[in-house]
């Protein structure tokens, strides 16, 4: 209990294993396989951009950066929603760290909602993945990122589903951990993909 | 039960959001603007590091995890954002 109000994780006894973040040690492994797969992603557009910057420079104007913008914004204010949830269980203030979570899920859905209507502008423009590179990585990175909103979204909501129900305390959270830190991971990546993809030229 | 700690923790977490917002906003001006070339370039990357590192040590908790995790994840990030550098240097040549 110490532990968890100072702020820190409890050290494990079994020291043979570098200490890991909070939540499980499989969900740690599966965000870094995450990171490799954007990790790859985010070289390849930048490898593309340097053989065809005339090109990405030319298109990239047309995207619209305020709804990148407003979706970064939603995916932070996520991010911050779940760690206050976190914060919240282990004080075991059940019911603010409920609401948080309902609070980070509408943000995720918000980020959903942004994101449609930003595709449903591109389609309706008649760009497609064989307009050009540059909309080809637009649409595949950016979509391969919305996958990750959906499961990110499914696994917050699985977590507040058990937490409405009473399934964590200050003692026992590591399933809320474990949920937190994939979300985390999908706002991580947005915090590279946005300056990457509507901003620099 | 003493929950002053914790509610420091809660403050920290509104800190760190509040100027990741912050930064977000710099980097839409800099698209707004139109604004092009190295020293934007490296104002947005400059601002993702810093960005993507508190994510990574605050919400995520890397800062209570061994230092070979905080290596790994950091160094994605530096790696991913040097890459970016580097390609966009090497196109303006």
């Amino acid at each position: 209990m110490t532990e968890t109000l100072t702020g820190d994780a409890p050290v494990s006894r079994a020291a043979a294993l570098p200490r890991h973040p909070p939540g499980d040690l499989a969900i740690w492994v599966f965000i870094l396989a995450e990171l490799l797969a954007f990790g790859v992603f985010f070289a390849v557009y930048a490898v593309t951009r340097m053989k065809n910057a005339a090109l990405f420079d030319a298109m990239q104007p047309n995207l619209d950066r305020n709804a990148g913008a407003i979706n970064t914004v939603l995916l932070l204010a996520g991010s911050w929603c779940v760690a206050r949830s976190v914060d919240s269980i282990a004080r075991d203030a059940r019911p603010a760290s409920v609401r948080w979570l309902g609070a980070a899920i509408a943000c995720g859905g918000g980020f959903l909602v942004v994101k449609v209507f930003e595709y449903a502008a591109k389609f309706a423009a008649g760009i497609n993945l064989a307009t050009n590179d540059f909309y080809m990585f637009y649409l595949s990175l950016t979509f391969f990122h919305f996958m990750h909103v959906i499961l990110g979204m499914a696994i917050l909501i699985a977590v507040w589903i058990k937490a409405r129900a009473g399934g964590y305390s200050a003692a026992d959270h590591r399933g809320m951990e474990t949920g937190a830190a994939y979300w985390h991971m999908v706002d991580l990546v947005w915090i590279i993909l946005f300056p990457l993809v509507y901003v620099m030229r | 039960m003493n929950v002053t700690p914790t509610r420091g923790i809660a403050r920290r977490l509104d800190l760190v959001f509040a100027f990741l917002v912050a930064a977000t906003g710099v980097t839409w001006l800099v698209g707004e603007t139109g604004s092009a070339g190295p020293a934007a370039v490296a104002l947005i990357l400059g601002l993702a590091l810093v960005k993507g590192w508190l994510v990574i040590r605050e919400f995520m908790l890397l800062r209570r995890a061994s230092l070979l995790w905080n290596l790994v994840v950091a160094g994605w990030l530096v790696l991913i954002l040097a890459t970016i550098a580097l390609t966009y240097w090497k196109a303006l040549r």
